[in-house]
C-alpha cells in the first residue's frame, strides 16, 4: 500500500514523543547552563601546573625541564629557566620555572605534555568554561594562573590522583632512606652525595623512563 | 623555468579541466547556468565547492573543488616527532578519530617492529567498531536529512552516537579528539566498569538498528528518491580507486579486514554485505548491514577480552629513531582505506609522511554519478559519499 511506510515511520516518531512524558530514557537533552551532565573522571581539557602545600610559589612540583615545551605538538608551552634552585618536595634543590606560559587558545587538549613529564607536575583540567572577551592576552596563562593545589586534583581525578600520590610517597620514601643510609655512611667515612638520583631516575613503572639526554639532543 | 612557472600551468590546468565541454550534450536551445554550490552550503558538510554547469535542472558538468580546510597536516608531521603527529590525526576524519589514531600507530609499529599485547589489540577493536557505528549511524542521518527529513533522523542518530562518545569520553578523556592510541598499544587500561558499561550499550544497539531502519526504510520517499540514484558501477569503483562501503555497495566484495588481517580481525565471524543496484540506496543499506556486523564483532569481542597490560613494557612512545625504511599502514576506516605512509632516514621526524585518505579518493567519481541527474539530487549523491573534509583538505 502506498503511504504503509510513511505511515510506519510516523508511528515510530509518535511512539518517542509519547514515551518521552513516561520514561527518562527518551528524554535525551540536558538544558545546559542549568542542568549539566557529570564529566566523566578521565576527562580532559587543558593543562594546570600542580603544587604541594599551600604556597604555589615554593610548592610547585615544575622543575623547568623543558620536557613538555619541546613535545607539545601545536608548542603552545613557553618556559624560562630560573637562575637559582629551590628545594622540592623531597628537599633536593632543584631548578624553577621563571615564566611557564600556556596559550590556552593554542592548545589542543592532546595531554601529551602531561604524559611526558617525569616529575608529575602538569596535569588536566576539567574546566571548560574559559570564555574570555580579551581578544588577546585573555587566555595566554602564566605560572600563577596555571597553578592549581593538589587538592584540587584530588578533587577532580580522585582515583589518577591518589595513584600519583602513592608512588610519589614512595619515591621519598626511598630517597630518604637512601640519605638515612649516606648519613650513617657519612658518619663512619668522609663525605658522599646523599640522593644522588633524581626522583625520575627511579620511574614508576608505568611512565616511560625520562631520558634527559635524547630530549636535549632533539 | 621561473619559480613561478609551476603555479601558472596549475592555474591553466584548472582553467582548461572546467572549459573542456560538457560530458553529456545540453537538450534543448535554453542558456546553461554555471553555479557554485558551496562552499557555505548546508548540504555540503563543510566547506566544500561544486561547480556545477546546469541545462535547466540537469548537471551536465560538475567540478569538485576543495583546499578551503587545508592545514598543512603532512608538512607538520613531516617537522615533529612521531609522537607528535599522533593528536593531530584526530583532527583529519574528527568523526572516527581511535580509526585514525590506530592507522596511524599501524605504521609506526611496523616501521619499527613493535608488537602490540593481547589486550590492546582487542580494545583497539571493540574502539574502531564502535567508531564504525557511530560514523555510519551519523551518515545515514544526515543522509536522511538532506533528503528533506529535517533533523528528526539525525537526532535518532545522534541519541545513539552520544552514548558511544560518552563512552569514549569516559575511557580516554575526550569525545572526539582521543588521542589515544600509542606504538605498542594503548595509553590507558580500560576498566572493568567501563568494560561492563560498554556490553550494556552494544547490548542496547539491536534495538536501536531497528528503530531506526523502521523509521525511514520502506519510506516511499526515501525510496522514489534513493533507488536507482548516483549508479556507481563496479567497473569504475574499482578502477577510481573508491574504497570502504563505498566499493561495497557497488558489489566489489573487498573489506581489507578480511583481505589485510590487521590486528586480530581473522578471530571474528562477521560477513561482508554487498550491494547489487549500486545506488545510493545500496549505500544506505549497506552501512545499516555493517552496523549489524558491527555489533556482531563487539559482542565477540567483549566477550572474549583477556586481562593483561595494555602496553608493551618495553615500547618507546618517544624520542626513538627508526632505522632507515619505509612502511604503509592501513585498515578498513568506516570510510574506506585509511593510510598512513611513512619513510624514515633515521631521524627523530619522519622523512616523509603522507595520508592515503579515504574521502578525497572517494570523491573523485562524483562527477560521474552526479551527470545527468537533478540538483538536488546532487546533494543526496554527495551525501551517500560519506566525506569528511578535515580529511579531504588535510
Amino acid at each position: 500500500m502506498l503511504g504503509e511506510g510513511i505511515l510506519k515511520g510516523l508511528a515510530e516518531t509518535a511512539r518517542n514523543f509519547a514515551g518521552s512524558f513516561v520514561s527518562k530514557e527518551r528524554l535525551t537533552t540536558v538544558e545546559y547552563p542549568e542542568e549539566r551532565s557529570p564529566l566523566p573522571e578521565a576527562s580532559r581539557v587543558f593543562p594546570f601546573l600542580l603544587y604541594d602545600g599551600t604556597d604555589w610559589e615554593a610548592g610547585m612540583r615544575c622543575v623547568a625541564c623543558q620536557i613538555c615545551e619541546k613535545e607539545c605538538p601545536p608548542k603552545c608551552i613557553y618556559i624560562e629557566k630560573s637562575k637559582d634552585k629551590k628545594p622540592d618536595y623531597v628537599g633536593k634543590p632543584q631548578i624553577y620555572p621563571a615564566r611557564f606560559e600556556i596559550d590556552v587558545s593554542v592548545c589542543m587538549s592532546c595531554q601529551i605534555c602531561v604524559e611526558v613529564c617525569p616529575f608529575e607536575a602538569i596535569k588536566m583540567d576539567t574546566d571548560f568554561e574559559l570564555s574570555t572577551d580579551d581578544r588577546f592576552g585573555g587566555l595566554l596563562y602564566d605560572r600563577k594562573q596555571l597553578a592549581r593545589s593538589n587538592e584540587y586534583y584530588h578533587s577532580i581525578h580522585p582515583t589518577e590522583a591518589a595513584e600519583v600520590d602513592a608512588r610519589l610517597a614512595e619515591e621519598k620514601a626511598k630517597v630518604e632512606a637512601k640519605a638515612k643510609a649516606a648519613a650513617a655512611a657519612k658518619a663512619a667515612a668522609p663525605p658522599a652525595t646523599p640522593a644522588a638520583t633524581t626522583p625520575a631516575a627511579a620511574a614508576p613503572v608505568s611512565k616511560p623512563a625520562p631520558n634527559a639526554t635524547e630530549a636535549e639532543s632533539k | 623555468m621561473s619559480a613561478s612557472t609551476p603555479d601558472i600551468s596549475i592555474k591553466l590546468a584548472r582553467q582548461e579541466a572546467w572549459n573542456r565541454p560538457p560530458v553529456i550534450e545540453p537538450e534543448g536551445e535554453g542558456e546553461l547556468l554555471e553555479l557554485a554550490m558551496g562552499p557555505h552550503h548546508p548540504s555540503t558538510h563543510g566547506v566544500f565547492r561544486m561547480d556545477v554547469l546546469l541545462d535547466g535542472e540537469r548537471v551536465i558538468k560538475l567540478k569538485p573543488v576543495f583546499g578551503y580546510l587545508h592545514r598543512n597536516h603532512e608538512k607538520i608531521a613531516e617537522g615533529s616527532s612521531y609522537l607528535a603527529s599522533m593528536p593531530y590525526t584526530d583532527r583529519l576524519d574528527y568523526f572516527c578519530s581511535l580509526t585514525n589514531n590506530w592507522a596511524y600507530a599501524l605504521a609506526v609499529e611496523k616501521l619499527v617492529g613493535q608488537q602490540v599485547p593481547e589486550r590492546a589489540e582487542y580494545l583497539r577493536v571493540i574502539l574502531a567498531e564502535l567508531t564504525r557505528i557511530q560514523n555510519h549511524a551519523s551518515t545515514i542521518g544526515f543522509l536522511l536529512q538532506e533528503m528533506g527529513a529535517s533533523g528528526t533522523p539525525l537526532m535518532y542518530a545522534f541519541r545513539e552516537r552520544e552514548k558511544i562518545l560518552d563512552l569514549f569520553e569516559s575511557l580516554t578523556g575526550s569525545r572526539m579528539m582521543c588521542n589515544y592510541m600509542r606504538f605498542g598499544g594503548c595509553r590507558v587500561d580500560a576498566s572493568p566498569a567501563w568494560l561492563e558499561t560498554a556490553r550494556k550499550i552494544v547490548k542496547e544497539l539491536p534495538a536501536f538498528v531497528d528503530e531506526f531502519e523502521n523509521f525511514l526504510r520502506t519510506n516511499e520517499i526515501v525510496m522514489a528518491r534513493a533507488q536507482g540514484m548516483g549508479v556507481l558501477p563496479p567497473e569504475l569503483a574499482v578502477n577510481a580507486g573508491i574504497t570502504g562501503p563505498m566499493l561495497r555497495a557497488s558489489g566489489v566484495n573487498y573489506d581489507i579486514r578480511k583481505v589485510d588481517h590487521y590486528g586480530i580481525y581473522d578471530r571474528f565471524k562477521f560477513r561482508v554485505p554487498l550491494g547489487d543496484h549500486y545506488d545510493i540506496y545500496d549505500r544506505y543499506m549497506v552501512r545499516m548491514l555493517e552496523i549489524r556486523e558491527s555489533i556482531g564483532i563487539l559482542e565477540q569481542a567483549l566477550k572474549d577480552i583477556p586481562a593483561g597490560p595494555v602496553m608493551d613494557p618495553k615500547a618507546k612512545i618517544r624520542g626513538f629513531r627508526p632505522k632507515p625504511g619505509e612502511s604503509y599502514g592501513r585498515i578498513e576506516g568506516p570510510k574506506g582505506e585509511l593510510g598512513f605512509y611513512l619513510i624514515s632516514d633515521g631521524s627523530p621526524n619522519p622523512y616523509r609522511y603522507r595520508v592515503r585518505p579515504p574521502s578525497l579518493i572517494n570523491l573523485t567519481v562524483l562527477e560521474d554519478m552526479c551527470l545527468g541527474h537533478n540538483v538536488a539530487d546532487v546533494v543526496l549523491i554527495f551525501g551517500s559519499v560519506d566525506i569528511v573534509l578535515g580529511e579531504v583538505d588535510r
